[in-house]
């Protein structure tokens, strides 16, 4: 009789004390960060820490929303008493590269006049924004004439019609 | 993306050797790499890389317009030409009448850059107009 009494007694103190204690902080991280971790896509490098429950969130969200949500999650498990985020929000993506400008074929051609005039074994014809070459030049000459056909923003250099001697 | 492999040497060494307003794209199987080298050397080094990937500038699958950038403060220039001397025209283009020459080897004064390829230019006998930048190299 005393023993069932005892153990009654054991049985209400743990109960009472668990309930005033709530889960603990380390069962808390483990459910917020499963719950963060369950977005993904959203965030990068999330990290969960709980103390007292309080629970600190930080990592890199992608956007405004993305981070109102993570803290409402955290808010949702239970033990949670306040969220504090940390949460950075990922820069904007780049915005996608302006097409390459080619010069016209009137300005280009005047261009590629200039630049072979002082290489004579070479023709050059140009034909929408395509510097086709031909003829035959020596390979350092022929790197220095690359060099200034390319400064004129062709479509493109064709030296197949060279011979390097 | 397939260009942006093979030359992939070239390009990491433009981002590295740090040229500004770099822009590497890729369009219509030819890749576009423009921007402009703080040293004629840093040019050259990238013209060696390229080089080393199409050893005869052959495949056409690059157009690369890196110009040096030239310092404001400068204002002499010196003649490089093979041997020969260099023309000074009255507008930038060979179309342009000549109106004088500056010798291989001479310095002479620059005045502005009207185009990265013709540069308006004056010689001591004050004789002025546009001369190809490719025969002309920055006085440090």
């Amino acid at each position: 009789m005393k023993l069932t009494k005892l153990l009654m007694a054991i049985a209400i103190v743990s109960t009472v004390s668990f309930v005033s204690c709530g889960p603990k902080d380390a069962d808390i991280q483990t459910a917020v960060q499963a719950k963060i971790n369950a977005m993904p896509d959203m965030v990068k490098g999330a990290t969960v820490e709980v103390k007292d429950g309080v629970a600190t969130l930080s990592g890199e969200c992608k956007d405004e929303m993305c981070k109102a949500e993570c803290e409402k999650a955290a808010k949702e498990v239970k033990g949670v008493k306040s969220v504090v985020s940390n949460f950075t929000i990922a820069a904007p993506p780049p915005p996608p590269p302006a097409p390459v400008v080619i010069t016209a074929d009137d300005p280009l051609t005047k261009g590629v006049t200039d630049a072979t005039k002082d290489f004579p074994g070479v023709t050059a014809t140009v034909n929408d924004g395509v510097v086709s070459v031909t003829g035959e030049i020596s390979k350092a000459n022929w790197k220095k004439l690359k060099m200034a056909l390319d400064g004129l923003r062709p479509k493109k250099v064709d030296g197949s019609g060279l011979t390097i001697k | 993306m397939a260009l942006q492999d093979k030359y992939k040497e070239l390009t990491d060494a433009a981002t590295a050797a740090g040229i500004s307003d770099l822009q590497v794209r890729e369009q219509d199987n030819v890749l576009y790499i423009d921007g402009t080298a703080p040293s004629g050397a840093v040019k050259d080094q990238l013209w060696n890389i390229y080089e080393k990937i199409d050893p005869n500038f052959l495949a056409g699958d690059v157009v690369m317009n890196v110009n040096v950038n030239v310092a404001a403060t400068v204002s002499k220039v010196k003649v490089t030409t093979e041997s020969s001397n260099l023309n000074i025209r009255k507008g930038p283009g060979t179309d342009q009448p000549i109106v004088g020459k500056a010798a291989h080897g001479e310095i002479i004064t620059l005045i502005s850059q009207s185009t990265p390829q013709w540069w308006l230019v004056r010689t001591d006998d004050n004789e002025e107009g546009y001369a190809y930048a490719q025969y002309l190299t920055p006085e440090a």
